[in-house]
């Protein structure tokens, strides 16, 4: 059955493989993102990389109102509805502590703007019986760390959000896969401090096209992460407040 | 975060440089780069020297900003931005009966880079280089964005093709591809015992592609000795290709010691049978062998190597035969060695083809080894022949300016193009390309 995939921030350059990697399945795949010119150059590229159907739309995770225009640009595509969210803003923590008000912001772009949108294609999804939901959170998620703590929450919001709609979901024959990717080769890490194992993009992308489809819940993506984050996770609260990691 | 400041190398990691690199993923992110004056742009950075190098300056990587844009299946005519990987176009295509029309011998160079370097391929003699299929391209120069086609603009375009970038940042270009009858190659493989019967099968060749590989390590009666091979496209079905794998670590220096070498070499060339045979390979496994192991480059140790490549005309094969006797005699070379027949084809003023053999040995960084390339590089001086700016590290600009004849027109239209010299570089610079005689 045919297949519609809507990528949310789809210029980012994670969601860039991922929507190539759906588009050489031959899957159509509506690019929603704030950069309308580059996005319109992405979805020729995944025309011509075998996208059934590619369209560039406007999102913005901040402008509710435009929303709904997203759904109803999903339900008139037949077939399976599907979509994957790359979304989140992540400002340094030392903004956010001279300036308490871009926490909303980051919440809104990290969780509750992509969860909305989910929230509202979730209907259209078990009325047709299948599909798939990609929510990429972070690794950030997993312990909050006076490195990112903000963000980290949004995140740690948004993973378990996706836990209720894989709860939901699978009734009606949906998916729900939560991705936490490690360090990953993309314009937000680039020339940071500090970065090791970093994956590329087309890695990442590859690990998440295999999850979906052999249905995974959660997968740590390079797989390596999920046991660098159990030890972070199991590191006693006592210690662990003393730690910069 | 947009300036990464680090120390970076070409393929060869003999030369470094440290600076500043930028890898924009938007074109609204490279038009502000670009906003206060022109920063020379670089691929992959396969070429081996310090062409995609500017020591304490900027550079723009562009591989970020690799998107198919359009293609016509009625001409075969593609659209795409600069960054895009031979590769992936190659892997994109093949299956709807269309390739590059050039590919050079890695998959990883960019459009840009191989238009930067008019890079040639294993069928140079028929196809001729890889700016004789660039239609036109958007060139962003000192005076803003325009298109460039061989008829609109003759001389800039011919600046262009194998420019070495420094003309402007290309963006994207529109290539002719070529059509091929699927995505799997014919390919078959000779033992020549030796240099005379290797150049007469060269020359009496009559396949699409042609290169050979040559055992740089074997003297006297087996000087030149090597395996031709010979491919074409077909339709059918291969096994998938191997996964590839990755060199982890910089390799200790004996790992390339002469003995090993040699006993590999020997290994190379026994494993095609001497009667000669015909296999069935994936069009990735014929033209880009080595991308199957990621970070070969660092079998060479932290002191990385040079590649020594050269162009001599027909007529003074014996030339480059002398130079091969050199090369066996010092024992110095590594089992990387390529023989090639080229045609005349070139498409830019600095384009390295010419008519005549094409010799390139890859050589591990070391004293002997680089007074060696010296030497090299004298004997292609007094053949009337060329050393290949993709290659090379080591050359001085004196040698140079007697191989291009037309780097004073390239230099005046580079100066049009940037008249404030911000897009040179490294080798522009070690070269003296851009500075009068
Ligand atoms: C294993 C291997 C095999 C090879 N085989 C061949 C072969 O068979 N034939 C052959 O001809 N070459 C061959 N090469 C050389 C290679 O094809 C060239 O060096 C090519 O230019 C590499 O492309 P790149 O994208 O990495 O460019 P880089 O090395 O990054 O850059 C090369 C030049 O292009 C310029 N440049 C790159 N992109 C742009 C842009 N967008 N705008 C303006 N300037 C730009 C740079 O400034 C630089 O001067 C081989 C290299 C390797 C490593």
């Amino acid at each position: 059955m045919s297949e519609t995939w809507l990528i949310l921030g789809a210029t980012s350059s994670m969601a860039r493989a991922f929507a190539r990697r759906a588009a050489a399945s031959g899957a159509g795949v509506l690019l929603a993102g704030r950069d309308r010119d580059d996005l319109a150059v992405l979805a020729d590229d995944c025309r011509l990389r075998g996208a059934r159907m590619a369209e560039a739309i406007d999102f913005d995770a901040r402008e509710l109102a435009g929303f709904i225009h997203l759904i109803k640009r999903m339900a008139s595509e037949d077939g399976l509805l599907s979509a994957a969210v790359f979304v989140g803003s992540m400002p340094p923590q030392s903004e956010i502590d001279a300036d308490p008000s871009l926490i909303p912001g980051v919440v809104t772009d990290s969780f509750t703007g992509p969860a909305q949108v989910l929230q509202m294609l979730a209907p259209l999804m078990e009325a047709r019986r299948g599909g798939t939901v990609v929510g990429v959170g972070s690794v950030a998620g997993d312990r909050g760390r006076i490195g990112n703590y903000v963000y980290g929450a949004a995140k740690a919001g948004f993973a378990t959000y996706l836990s209720g709609l894989r709860n939901r979901l699978t009734r009606a024959g949906g998916h729900v896969v939560t991705v936490k990717p490690g360090f990953v080769d993309t314009s937000m890490t680039w020339g940071l401090p500090g970065m090791f194992l970093v994956a590329s993009p087309e890695k990442v992308a590859e690990d998440i096209w295999r999850a979906v489809d052999k249905k995974r819940n959660v997968i740590y993506t390079p797989f390596f992460w999920r046991y660098i984050m159990l030890i972070i996770r199991h590191i006693p609260e006592f210690i662990f407040k003393k730690m910069k990691i | 975060m947009s300036w990464k400041t680090t120390t970076y190398s070409g393929w060869g990691r003999a030369l470094t440089a440290t600076g500043e690199i930028a890898r924009p993923e938007r074109r609204r992110t490279l038009d502000a780069l670009l906003s206060d004056g022109l920063i020379p742009a670089c691929g992959m950075r396969r070429s081996y020297g310090d062409a995609a190098l500017n020591d304490g300056g900027r550079i723009i990587e562009m591989s970020r900003l690799d998107r198919m844009i359009a293609f016509d299946p009625a001409t075969g005519i593609l659209e795409v931005e600069a960054g895009a990987r031979i590769g992936e176009i190659a892997a994109a295509f093949a299956p709807r009966g269309w390739l590059p029309a050039v590919m050079p011998g890695t998959g990883f160079a960019t459009v840009g880079g191989c238009i930067a370097q008019d890079v040639h391929g294993k069928n140079h003699h028929l196809a001729g280089s890889f700016g004789q299929h660039v239609l036109s391209l958007r060139l962003r120069t000192a005076s803003g964005e325009r298109t460039v086609s061989p008829k609109s603009d003759k001389a800039l375009f011919r600046a262009t093709m194998g420019g070495l970038g420094q003309t402007g940042v290309i963006l994207s270009a529109r290539l002719q591809l070529l059509a091929c009858k699927g995505d799997v190659m014919v390919v078959t493989e000779r033992r020549m015992s030796g240099w005379e019967e290797f150049l007469s099968h060269l020359d009496g060749s009559t396949a699409t592609y042609t290169v050979g590989w040559i055992d740089a390590t074997a003297t006297g009666e087996g000087l030149g000795r090597g395996i031709l091979e010979e491919g074409e496209t077909g339709a059918g079905l291969t096994p998938r290709r191997v996964k590839t794998r990755a060199i982890p670590i910089n390799a200790p220096n004996f790992a390339l010691a002469a003995p090993v070498v040699r006993a590999f070499n020997n290994l190379y060339y026994s494993r095609v049978p001497a009667r000669g045979r015909t296999v069935v390979k994936p069009i990735g496994d014929f033209f880009f062998p080595l991308d199957k192991i990621h970070d070969w480059n660092r079998l060479y140790g932290k002191r990385g190597f040079h590649q020594f490549q050269c162009v001599v005309p027909i007529a003074e094969a014996p030339a480059l035969r002398s130079m091969l006797e050199a090369i066996a005699a010092s024992g110095l070379a590594s089992p990387l060695a390529v023989l090639k027949r080229m045609g005349p084809g070139r498409a830019g003023m600095l384009s390295f083809p010419m008519e005549g053999y094409t010799l390139a040995v890859d050589f591990p960084n070391r004293d002997a080894a680089r007074a060696l390339i010296s030497r090299l590089e004298a004997m292609t001086v007094a053949a009337g022949g060329r050393l290949y700016f993709a290659k090379d590290s080591l050359a001085r600009g004196a040698d140079v300016r007697a191989m291009y004849p037309e780097l004073d027109d390239w230099r005046a239209e580079v100066a049009k193009a940037d008249p404030e010299g911000r897009l040179q570089t490294d080798m522009v610079r070690r070269l003296k390309l851009r500075s009068e005689a």
